[in-house]
C-alpha cells in the first residue's frame, strides 16, 4: 500500500515507501527525523513548514510526500556548511530575529527563497515576502532586519 | 563593573533554533509510542445520549477507545481552578465540575467527548469517523450580558443566572459623591473582544509510564511544569508527586495560553499508565482554536466624572466578563484582581468604583492572555481619557499631564497608594510621556495632521499612558485575595569543581531568552565568562519547585531568587578564599572573578576556590565541602512597569481601511539586563496589541459555533502590515527587588491596543465618530463613518 519515492534532502538521497496520503512535512519530520521543519497550522497559512523544493519555497504541509518524488529538498538542517552558519541564520542571531524559535526555520527558508530571487530587497519587498509566515513573538521587525543583514552579507 | 548586564548580548539559545535543532514536544519520539486523537463536541450545548465505540474499537491500528465514563471509573477527577473569587455577599464562587472528558453533557464546541488511541495518528483519526455519538442539542448562550438575563439557557444547573461570582472594588459611596460634584460625565460602552492566543507551536503532550519503577513522565507544552505536576498529582489523578516528572522542553510561545492545566495533559498521562505505552497528542490548529483557553471578552460601561479644567474626579466601571463554559486555572483572577486593581492607571483619580460579573457561557473557557486583565483596564481607561479630552477640546497629552501621579521613587518618597488596593512601587509617568512626545516629534505630527486634513487625508494620533502590575506577590497577599497557590520563585546555583556553573531555575523560557539574560547576571556576579554558565529550566526532575513564567515575573521574581542564591555562593566562597589566602575575610575584595588581599596583588580565582570546595584538602575547618546554594524568593510587592506609546494611523474614509503609519514606544521596565531582548519583547507585544485593535476576533454565532476557527477566518497580524517601530525607555528602578527590575513581557499588548483605538478615533474626529468597536476592520470603520454622517 506504500508508494516508493526517491528524494534528495540536504544533498542526501533517501528511498522510502510512503502512505499515499502522507504530507511532505510529516515525511520530513516522522520518517527522516528532520524535526527542524515545523507544523503550525492545518490551512497552509502560517508557513512554519516552509522548505525549498527544486529551488523554490513551498509549504511542505500542502504537498504530499509522493509529489516530492524525484525532488531536491533543502530544509533548515541543510543550511549550515562545514560548521559555518548561512548568512541568513547568522542574521537571525545577530538581529535577534527569533524568540521561541518555532516559526524560525520557516522564516529562514522563506528568506532564502527571497534572497535567491532578489539579492537586494527593499524593506517593503522583505515584508511582502514574509507575509505568508506568521510569527507571534517578534513583531516581525527584527526578522526584517535579519534578512537585511543577510542580504548585505551575501552581496559583499 | 558589569561585563554583560545592560549589554545587547546575542542569545545563546539561538544556535539550536536557527539550525533546526530545537526540541519541542512534538519532536520527541519514544519507543513504542502511540497516538491519541480527541473526538470533540460539535455542539455548544447538548446531552450526550450514547456513545457507540464498537466499530471504532476494531478499526485498524486502534488500541483503545476511551470515554469520560472510563475516566470516572478510574477515579480521575475534574480540572481544578486555582483562584477563588467569591460573591460580594460572601457566597462562595460557583465552581462546577470541569470534566476532563465530558460524560453526560457538553458545554462548548470542542469539549473532549472521547479519545481514540492507535498505532499511528492517521489510524486514530480514521477510527474517529467510526465512532457513533448521539447528542440531543440544547439551546446555548454565548454573550455574557445575555447569559445573566432571566430565562437564558443555563450552562450549569447549580449556577443561577450563569454567574460564577460578582465582585467589586473601590469606594462606591465616595465615587457616587464625586459624580454629583462633577462638571461633566463622559461615558462609553465598549467591548474588549475575545481573542485566541495562537502561539505558533500548537499544544502537545506525551504521557510515558514505566511500570518497573512506577514512574510517570509527562512532556507538555507548558509555561509552568511544576504547577502542572502539582495539579495533576494532587487534584486530578491522585498520583504520588515524587513519582511524576513533568518536562516542558523547548516551548514555541505561550502568551498565557500554556499556563493552564489542560484536559489533554490528563488524558495522555492516564492513557499511558493504562496502556503501558507512551501516548502522544499534538493539536491541529483548528483544534487549538477550540481547546486553547481564549482571552479577554469583556462588555463594559465606563464613566469618568471630571471638572471642566480636565481634572478627573471619579471613575465608575461595570463589566460582564465572559469566563466560558468552565473555570480555567486562573480565570477568576483575570477580570478581577488583575483588572479592577489597575483602574487607577497613572492618574490621581480620587474615587474609583468597579463591579464585575463573572459569567459562564457555552464557549471555550477564557483565561489569561498576554497582559491578562491589564490590557482590558488600559483600553477602557485610555479610551475614556481621550474622549474626555475631546469633549473639553484639550490635547490628549495635556489632559494626561494634568492628572498624572507625581514622580516617586519608592525610597525617598513612599509608594503610591491607589484607590483600588495596590501600592505602586515607583513611577515617573510624565517623564515617559515627555520622552515620547520628544522622540515622536508630536507637535510636528499635529501640524501635519491639520495640513493633511485640508487635503482630504485623515491621519490620527493615539496616545496610551499605561501602567501594569507584574511579578504578582507576595504569596500571603495573593492568598488573602483567593489564590490557591504561592507566587514566589526559586533558583539553585551549582558550581562545578572546574568553576563552571549550572543554574536551575523555577521560571520557564518559551521565547523570553532566559538562557542568555540570566546567564549575563550570573557571569557578572561571579566574574566568569558567559559561556561558563548554563541556565537549566523546564524539567521538574532537575529544577527546584518553581511557579513558572507569566505576568512578566521571570526576572523580577525568579531572577531575584537567583541573585540571592548567588549571594550565598559568594558568601561561602569568600570564606574558602580567605582560608586559602591566609587573610581575614574583611581584608579581601572580590573583583572580576578574583579575591584580592586588599592593597596587594595576592589573589585567588573563582575556579580555584570552586576546586578547593570539592577537593577540600586545605579547607576551613567548620565549613561543609561543596559549592551549591538554593533560594526561594517571595517578593514584597508587585512591580509596576509603565510607559507611554503613540500610534499614528491613516484612515481611508472611502474604504474604511486603517494603515499604521508609525509607532513610538517609551517604556520603563526598571533596570534592563539585555536591551536587545527587551526591545524584542516590546516589538512582539505591539504587534499583538495592534492585532487586537485592527484584525483579531474570536467570533461565535448565536448557537455557539466558532465562526473564526482557523487562520483563514481569524486574522493574524502579518509582516507587511507594520512600519519599523521606534522604541526607547526611561529607567525608574524597582525599589524592592535586588535587580531593580520590573518586567517587560506584556507592555505591548497593554499599551498598543488603546493607542491604536485612540488614533483611529482621532483620525475620524472630523466625521464626528466617537468610537469604533474592535477589531477596527474596514467594514466597521466605514460603517461608523456612515452612521455618524447620517446623524449629522
Amino acid at each position: 500500500m506504500g508508494v516508493p519515492i526517491k528524494v534528495t534532502v540536504n544533498s542526501r538521497q533517501y528511498e522510502a515507501e510512503v502512505d499515499p496520503r502522507m504530507l511532505l512535512v510529516h515525511f520530513l519530520r516522522d520518517v527522516l527525523d528532520l524535526t527542524g521543519t515545523h507544523v503550525g497550522c492545518d490551512t497552509s497559512s502560517c508557513g512554519a513548514c516552509t522548505v525549498i523544493l527544486n529551488g523554490k519555497a513551498v509549504k511542505s504541509c500542502t504537498l504530499l510526500a509522493v509529489q516530492a518524488d524525484g525532488a531536491e529538498i533543502l530544509t533548515v538542517e541543510g543550511l549550515e556548511q562545514n560548521g559555518k552558519l548561512h548568512p541568513i541564520q547568522e542574521g537571525f542571531r545577530e538581529e535577534h530575529g527569533l524568540q521561541c524559535g518555532f516559526c524560525t526555520p520557516g522564516m529562514i527558508m522563506t528568506a532564502y527563497d527571497l534572497l535567491q530571487r532578489n539579492p537586494n530587497p527593499s524593506e517593503a519587498e522583505i515584508r511582502h515576502a514574509l507575509e505568508g509566515n506568521f510569527c507571534r513573538c517578534t513583531g516581525y521587525q527584527n526578522i526584517v532586519k535579519a534578512v537585511q543583514y543577510a542580504a548585505a552579507k551575501m552581496s559583499s | 563593573m558589569t561585563t554583560y548586564v545592560g549589554k545587547p548580548v546575542r542569545r545563546v539559545e539561538d544556535h539550536r533554533f536557527i539550525t533546526g535543532r530545537g526540541r519541542y514536544v512534538d519532536d520527541i519520539k519514544l519507543p513504542g509510542m502511540v497516538y491519541a486523537y480527541i473526538v470533540r463536541s460539535p455542539y455548544a450545548h447538548a446531552k450526550i445520549l450514547s456513545i457507540d465505540t464498537s466499530q471504532a474499537s476494531t478499526a485498524p491500528g486502534v488500541i483503545a477507545v476511551l470515554t469520560g465514563k472510563d475516566l470516572e471509573a478510574d477515579g480521575i477527577g475534574g480540572l481544578p481552578c486555582g483562584w477563588q473569587v467569591n460573591f460580594r455577599d460572601g457566597t462562595q464562587m460557583k465552581e462546577p465540575k470541569h470534566p476532563v472528558i465530558a460524560v453526560d453533557k457538553v458545554r462548548h464546541v470542542g469539549e473532549p467527548v472521547a479519545v481514540i488511541i492507535a498505532e499511528t495518528r492517521e489510524q486514530a483519526k480514521d477510527a474517529a469517523e467510526l465512532l457513533t455519538i448521539e447528542y440531543e442539542e440544547l439551546p446555548a448562550v454565548v454573550d455574557p450580558q445575555k447569559a445573566v438575563e432571566d430565562g437564558a439557557p443555563l450552562v450549569h444547573d447549580d449556577a443561577p443566572r450563569n454567574l460564577a461570582f460578582d465582585w467589586e472594588i473601590g469606594d462606591k459611596a465616595k465615587t457616587e459623591a464625586a459624580f454629583q460634584e462633577a462638571d461633566r460625565i463622559v461615558e462609553l460602552e465598549l467591548e474588549n473582544q475575545r481573542l485566541v492566543p495562537n502561539a505558533i507551536e500548537p499544544r502537545a503532550a506525551i504521557g510515558d509510564y514505566n511500570p518497573g519503577t512506577d514512574h510517570t513522565t509527562l512532556y507538555t507544552t507548558s509555561q509552568n511544569p511544576h504547577l502542572i505536576r502539582l495539579l495533576l498529582c494532587a487534584f486530578v489523578m491522585g498520583l504520588p508527586e515524587h513519582k511524576v516528572r513533568v518536562v516542558s522542553p523547548d516551548v514555541g510561545g505561550g502568551f498565557g495560553s500554556k499556563i493552564f492545566h489542560y484536559n489533554e495533559e490528563v488524558i495522555v498521562t492516564w492513557a499511558a499508565r493504562k496502556l503501558k505505552r507512551p501516548v502522544k497528542w499534538t493539536a491541529e490548529r483548528s483544534e487549538s482554536f477550540l481547546s486553547d483557553r481564549h482571552g479577554r471578552d469583556h462588555r463594559t460601561k465606563v464613566q469618568l466624572a471630571l471638572k471642566n479644567d480636565g481634572t478627573f474626579l471619579g471613575l465608575k466601571v461595570r463589566t460582564y466578563a465572559n469566563l466560558g463554559a468552565y473555570l480555567s486555572t486562573f480565570a477568576p483572577a483575570i477580570p478581577t484582581y488583575l483588572y479592577g486593581t489597575l483602574l487607577q492607571g497613572v492618574y490621581t483619580t480620587p474615587a474609583i468604583y468597579c463591579e464585575v460579573y463573572g459569567v459562564f457561557t457555552h464557549t471555550v473557557p477564557v483565561d489569561a492572555y498576554r497582559g491578562a486583565g491589564r490590557p482590558e483596564a488600559t483600553y477602557l481607561l485610555e479610551r475614556i481619557v481621550d474622549l474626555a479630552a475631546r469633549e473639553l477640546n484639550m490635547d490628549p497629552a495635556d489632559i494626561r499631564k494634568k492628572n498624572f501621579i507625581p514622580p516617586f521613587d519608592g525610597i525617598e518618597q513612599p509608594g503610591y497608594q491607589t484607590q483600588v488596593a495596590l501600592q505602586y512601587d515607583s513611577g515617573n509617568y510624565e517623564a515617559a510621556l515627555n520622552r515620547l512626545l520628544e522622540m515622536a516629534n508630536y507637535s510636528e505630527w499635529r501640524r501635519k495632521q491639520q495640513e493633511l486634513r485640508s487635503q482630504g487625508r485623515y491621519i490620527g494620533l493615539g496616545l496610551s499612558t499605561y501602567i501594569e502590575a507584574c511579578g504578582i506577590a507576595p504569596s500571603a497577599v495573593v492568598g488573602a485575595l483567593g489564590a490557591r497557590a504561592g507566587l514566589y520563585d526559586s533558583a539553585t546555583v551549582r558550581v562545578h569543581p572546574t568553576g563552571k556553573v549550572s543554574v536551575y531555575v523555577g521560571v520557564h523560557a518559551h521565547g523570553q531568552g532566559h538562557e542568555t539574560t540570566f546567564a549575563q547576571i550570573v557571569a557578572d556576579k561571579l566574574g566568569i565568562a558567559l559561556e561558563d554558565v548554563e541556565i537549566v529550566h523546564g524539567d521538574t526532575a532537575e529544577i527546584p519547585f518553581g511557579m513558572g513564567t507569566y505576568g512578566s515575573r521571570s526576572l523580577a521574581v525568579g531572577g531575584s531568587a537567583m541573585v540571592r542564591a548567588l549571594d550565598k555562593i559568594l558568601e561561602k566562597a569568600t570564606k574558602i578564599a580567605a582560608h586559602l589566602l591566609e587573610a581575614p575575610e574583611s581584608d579581601l575584595e572580590f573583583r572580576e572573578g578574583k579575591w584580592y588581599v586588599k592593597g596587594t596583588e595576592k589573589s585567588i580565582s573563582f575556579p580555584e576556590v570552586a576546586l578547593a570546595a570539592y577537593v577540600p584538602h586545605n579547607y576551613p575547618p567548620d565549613l561543609e565541602p561543596g559549592l551549591e546554594a538554593e533560594s526561594f524568593y517571595d517578593p514584597k510587592n508587585f512591580t509596576f512597569p509603565f510607559g507611554a506609546h503613540l500610534a499614528v494611523v491613516e484612515v481611508d474614509p472611502e474604504t474604511g481601511e486603517v494603515k499604521l503609519l508609525d509607532y513610538y514606544a517609551v517604556d520603563d521596565f526598571g533596570n534592563i539586563v539585555n536591551p536587545l531582548v527587551v526591545e524584542g519583547q516590546v516589538h512582539g507585544g505591539i504587534v499583538q496589541g495592534v492585532g487586537q485593535a485592527l484584525y483579531e476576533e474570536a467570533r461565535y454565532d448565536e448557537n455557539g459555533q466558532l465562526l473564526t476557527g482557523t487562520f483563514l477566518e481569524y486574522a493574524m497580524p502579518r509582516a507587511d502590515e507594520f512600519p519599523m517601530f521606534k522604541v526607547d525607555h526611561t529607567v525608574t528602578p524597582c525599589p524592592h527587588n535586588p535587580l531593580g527590575a520590573k518586567g517587560a513581557g506584556e507592555t505591548g499588548t497593554i499599551a498598543a491596543t488603546a493607542a491604536v483605538a485612540n488614533a483611529v478615533a482621532d483620525a475620524l474626529q472630523p466625521f464626528g465618530v466617537k468610537h469604533v468597536p474592535m477589531p477596527m476592520t474596514p467594514q466597521r470603520v466605514w460603517t461608523a463613518i456612515q452612521a455618524s454622517q447620517q446623524v449629522a
